[in-house]
């Protein structure tokens, strides 16, 4: 019988040593043409700022960067990422409109939750997109979407209550 | 689909485990969303660009070469191979450990755990894998150490292990422990654990034939990742 595979295990309180890197944040270098910051806060269910998470994004298509970024929360729950918006993917004939895939892992968290990054601007992609389609609640297809910002997007991640972000089963 | 992280009842802990109280605010009360994976969830970053001006004072898989001594402790060499769902190696794929010291205290400013810290000791470090899958660390063991879940509570030793995998849905945080630590059965983090089959695949085994004569014992522990790489 072969071995099934290896559970998960919380990040814990004490990683700040050892995870972040200085150029974790820049799924994109700095002076890359186009590229913006995205910026959010991590609050647990009362609404409480998460100074201790570990913010993770993929996109699978970045030309100029390694499209990949890591961010610990700061003591207000803040994390920003330096990247460019994502082109739509065209996979098996679905579109899947321009988004970020995001880990999200704290202390108290046995296992990392996984959310999309979905832009406002991309109505006509968004709504052709199959994993936005099939969430028929529109307050929680609504903690998928990115707001607007001057140098980029704001996308904030409840974990839970009023509001909580969706998570994906990955 | 064989390999998919959801298929396998029983191996990851819930979000919500009462006994681990920090859960109580943090663990998200709806459902998840499932989702076929597309584009973003098959692929992942390499490696490689992740450690390129990663900055450690010493060969980044030896954690005893951190400092300007050798850390107070017992040396140990802890390895294994990291593999997919379907038990084929993953290649190149980052694995990032990180620890408390042989006293049990982490190199972190928020450990208020009054034991002392090792100057010549950091506890952090990093490997590619090997074509088969193969990483080895050298470090000492960690200590046990309170933390305030609930009275006169002890984690057992473990080592923190940073999974990247091939691709987003590969990505695996988990703790290796060793094996007959009393404490285990006391411990509601590894204990939330479903599956006793699964809790013990945390459990590194003792590895006589990596232990390194007059130097150093061994610890074989293998990781196995859900999820899967390729085409949509």
């Amino acid at each position: 019988m072969r071995a099934g595979r290896s559970p998960s295990q919380t990040i814990g309180p004490f990683f700040g040593f050892a995870l972040p890197w200085a150029d974790g944040p820049f799924a994109a270098p700095v002076g890359t043409a186009g590229a913006i910051w995205l910026r959010g806060q991590l609050v647990d269910g009362n609404g409480e700022p998460v100074p201790d998470g570990l913010i993770e994004t993929w996109q699978a298509s970045l030309a100029g960067g390694r499209g990949f970024a890591r961010c610990p929360t700061d003591g207000d729950g803040r994390y920003a990422i330096h990247t460019i918006k994502p082109e739509a993917v065209v996979a098996e004939g679905a579109t899947h409109a321009p988004h970020l895939a995001v880990s999200v892992f704290a202390r108290g968290l046995l296992r990392r939750v996984v959310t999309r990054i979905y832009f406002p601007d991309e109505e006509a992609a968004n709504r052709a997109d199959p994993v936005l389609a099939s969430i028929h609640d529109p307050a929680a297809r609504a903690t998928l979407l990115a707001a607007r910002e001057v140098d980029g997007y704001r996308f904030d991640i409840r974990l839970q209550g009023d509001g909580e972000t969706v998570f994906f089963d990955v | 689909m064989a390999g998919d992280r959801r298929q396998a009842a029983g191996v990851d802990p819930p979000y919500l485990h009462p006994d681990y109280g920090s859960t109580a605010r943090r663990a998200p009360r709806r459902p998840l969303v499932r989702i076929e994976y597309g584009p973003g969830e098959l692929s992942g970053p390499a490696g490689e660009a992740l450690i390129a001006g990663r900055a450690v004072s010493g060969p980044a898989d030896d954690l005893t070469r951190h400092g300007a001594g050798e850390p107070i402790g017992e040396r140990i060499v802890v390895h294994g191979r990291v593999l997919d769902a379907s038990h084929r190696p993953l290649a190149g794929t980052l694995v990032e450990v990180w620890q408390a010291n042989a006293a049990g205290r982490y190199a972190h400013d928020l450990d208020q755990h009054p034991a002392p810290l090792d100057p010549s000791f950091t506890g952090a470090g990093w490997c590619l894998t090997d074509a088969d899958g193969r990483y080895r660390f050298v470090t000492i063991k960690p200590g046990a150490y309170p933390w305030r879940n609930h009275p006169n509570a002890w984690r057992p030793a473990h080592i923190h292990f940073s999974l990247l995998g091939r691709s987003f849905s590969q990505r695996l945080i988990t703790q290796m422990y060793f094996p007959g630590d009393p404490l285990l059965d006391y411990d509601p983090i590894w204990r939330s654990i479903p599956s006793p089959a699964a809790r013990a695949r945390l459990v590194a085994s003792f590895d006589p034939d990596r232990t390194v004569p007059d130097w150093a014992l061994g610890y074989r522990f293998d990781i196995i990742l859900g999820g899967r790489e390729g085409t949509p």
